[in-house]
């Protein structure tokens, strides 16, 4: 075990992986010479040379396709977006390309490849560049949709990505790349599509995913400490969704919270409070409540900013209104 | 139709033809026609479903340009893609098996008329996002290069492609990286309703190609020799020296953009299609042979025959192949992972 960042277990699993496969190559903008917008490629170019890290022109739309057909031709491509909000001109090759091709080539041409990078907000980036685009992915048969919260998870997931055959979204945080933890040395993967119980409770759960795993366990401290226990259930994977763990989860505590960074309307926490009333609705003692950012384009100002965003004071709101407790 | 070139060729001999290669060129140009009428056909049954575009008029382009690859060359297309399908030698039973929506198609009944797909042939789809499939040529020639062998892909696209930014996006990186990927695009003058010249700032758009510093040129669609030779040159290029090349293939279709479209239509006159049909691809090459003493009226309808009756199997194939099984609804969403 070492205590590294979530950029460099992000950065050990692109390594690990390309020295594991010569197919597997890593194309975005400024992902060689510059060692990466966010330093996540920091090295590779370096070990694995300028033709399986591959430094694109501004061209989203372009080296997407240039990734779907590579991977149509038997390669294993990791095309890296700056950050998701640049990816929406590249969502023609994400939709209609890369999670189509298997199924309307009637199995012909699977697609191992990952759609990988930042999303979500940072610090007073303002509209275009604060955005979590899970649900609009998660909404696609044909992709899987990871959103790890911690280095561990980071890493073991993209190495899973990396080996699916499958195309695979990896939902990053620019705000994560600098989290550390504690992620083995040795090689792991861990499966798509499983949640973990990031901590054990019995009163309430909450039910989270990437960066918001963070807000969660702060919330748990912050609720230790008045004797109320809750459970963090990190998704790690929105598409396909836990529902095991989700069942399992709001089973034994009867009431939960749903919590994410993106907007409200047909969002991650709408498909979760579906799953919960079709299989625990004789379990709950309370209705469903949702946490995540208010139905606006985020702000720049500080306080605007801070207003938008699901926060840990929002989250104990929530908590304690599940459970009918006077809320300060 | 003059033919332009930005240099002259240096080998004048690519895509020489011999009477028998000549003669398989007639087939299939003539295969392409006698399936496509039935296409028509089979659509006013109903046997065919959705949007069906089809070739008519256009088979020397995809014909000559197929004849010249090797087995192991891909190619990728448009949902225009019936006639180059059967010239890559996709068997004409597993289109119309398709194009049915049976599960013997080459998509096991999953894409129909517009997503013809065989890893067989490397044959990468037809695809209907107009300017979609344009990135993933240059992905497949990303990936040749990345191999170090010597395959190339050909990617045929209509002319309203070159308005598209993923054109623009797909030329840039398979010039800037010298890619083997020989782009066509077969200019019928029309996107739908849409004429070139309400489209394109330019109208030789051939000219594209001086954009991302491509090799380039201008092919006459109506003559399959020509447009042999033309892409017999540019794959060549592509082999060996792994460099790009964009040719305008100018041709003209003699039906409605699809099926729901009126052969003439609002946009063009009865007469400009009735000019155009006077060079019938598979006349050009007839008159051709014909000068050559390879074929006779005689020749022509024994192989007209033949063809039909190519056809007739195939229908009768695609009539008796078993609709998709029900479950087949849930399969090829995800594969079983590797990992
Ligand atoms: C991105 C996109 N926009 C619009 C359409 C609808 N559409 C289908 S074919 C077509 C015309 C394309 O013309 P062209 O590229 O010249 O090819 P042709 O049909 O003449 O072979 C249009 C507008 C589409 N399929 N994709
Ligand atoms: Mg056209």
């Amino acid at each position: 075990m070492s205590i590294i960042t979530y950029r460099d277990a992000l950065n050990h699993a692109l390594r690990e992986e390309m020295q594991r496969d010569d197919r597997v190559f890593l194309m975005g903008e400024e992902v060689a010479v510059y060692q990466g917008a966010y330093k996540v490629s920091k090295g590779l170019l370096q070990e694995f040379g300028e033709m399986r890290v591959v430094d694109t022109p501004i061209t989203e739309l372009g080296f997407a396709g240039v990734g779907v057909g590579a991977a149509m031709a038997g390669l294993r491509p990791v095309i890296e977006f700056m950050t998701w909000n640049f990816a929406l001109l590249a969502i023609d090759q994400v939709v209609n390309a890369a999670a189509k091709m298997l199924y309307m080539s009637g199995g012909q041409y699977p697609m191992p490849m990952v759609f990988r990078g930042p999303n979500g907000a940072a610090l007073q980036l303002s509209a275009q560049h604060s955005q979590a685009w899970e649900s609009w992915l998660a909404h696609i048969p044909g992709l899987k949709v990871i959103a790890p919260g911690t280095p561990y998870d980071a890493k073991g997931l993209l190495k899973a990505a990396i080996r699916d055959d499958n195309p695979v979204v990896v939902l990053e945080g620019e705000m994560l790349y600098n989290t550390k933890g504690e992620v083995p040395d040795d090689d792991y993967t861990i499966p798509i599509g499983k949640a973990e119980v990031k901590r054990e409770g019995d009163h309430c759960s909450i039910i989270t995913h990437g960066k918001s795993v963070l807000i969660a366990l702060q919330v748990a401290d912050a609720l230790a400490k008045e004797g109320i226990r809750v459970e963090v259930v990190d998704l790690r994977t929105v598409r396909p969704m836990d529902v095991d763990a989700i069942t399992a989860s709001v089973r034994k505590t009867n009431r939960a919270v749903v919590l994410e960074e993106g907007w409200e309307i047909c969002g991650i926490g709408a498909q979760v409070v579906d799953y919960i009333q079709r299989h625990c609705f004789d379990d709950l003692d309370a209705p469903v409540l949702r946490v995540h950012q208010e139905d606006v384009p985020m702000p720049y100002a500080k306080n605007l900013e801070r207003a938008a965003k699901p926060d840990v004071a929002k989250t104990v709101a929530a908590i304690k209104q599940v459970m009918y407790l006077p809320t300060a | 139709m003059a033919k332009k070139k930005t240099e002259p060729r240096a080998e004048p001999t690519f895509g020489a033809t011999d009477a028998p290669t000549r003669a398989s060129l007639l087939h299939s140009m003539l295969l392409q026609r006698r399936f496509e009428e039935r296409c028509a056909e089979a659509y006013a049954l109903g046997k065919i479903g959705g949007f069906c575009h089809l070739y008519i008029g256009q088979e020397a382009c995809g014909t000559g340009a197929i004849s010249v690859l090797r087995e192991d060359d891909y190619v990728i297309t448009t949902y225009r893609d019936h006639g180059q399908a059967l010239a890559r030698g996709i068997p004409a039973r597993a289109i119309m098996a398709e194009l049915f929506g049976r599960s013997d198609g080459c998509a096991r009944g999953k894409g129909g008329s517009m997503h013809l797909f065989d890893r067989n042939t490397n044959f990468l789809g037809g695809h209907g996002i107009v300017g979609g499939h344009v990135p993933i040529a240059t992905g497949v020639g990303f990936a040749i290069k990345y191999r170090g062998t010597d395959q190339v892909i050909l990617c045929f696209m209509g002319e309203s492609v070159v308005n598209t930014g993923a054109f623009h996006e797909a030329l840039n990186m398979a010039s800037l990286w010298k890619l083997p990927v020989v782009f066509i695009i077969e200019n019928n003058r029309y996107g739908m309703g849409t004429a070139l010249e309400r489209a394109s700032s330019i109208h030789d758009i051939y000219q594209r190609g001086a954009a991302y510093d491509m090799p380039r040129a201008q092919v006459d669609g109506q003559d399959v020799l020509s447009v042999r030779a033309s892409v017999a040159e540019a794959v060549h290029r592509a082999r060996t020296e792994s460099l790009p090349t964009l040719l305008e293939v100018r041709t003209y279709r003699f039906m409605g953009h699809s099926m729901s479209d009126a052969v003439s239509g609002t946009y063009r006159s009865k007469q400009e299609l009735e000019e155009y049909m006077k060079r019938d691809p598979i006349n050009v090459l007839r008159a051709h042979m014909e000068g050559q003493g390879e074929i006779d009226d005689a020749g022509m309808t024994k192989l007209d025959e033949e063809v039909k009756a190519i056809v007739q199997d195939a229908w009768d194939f695609a009539d008796a192949s078993p609709e998709p099984a029900l479950e087949s609804l849930w399969e090829d969403v995800l594969v079983e992972t590797t990992t």
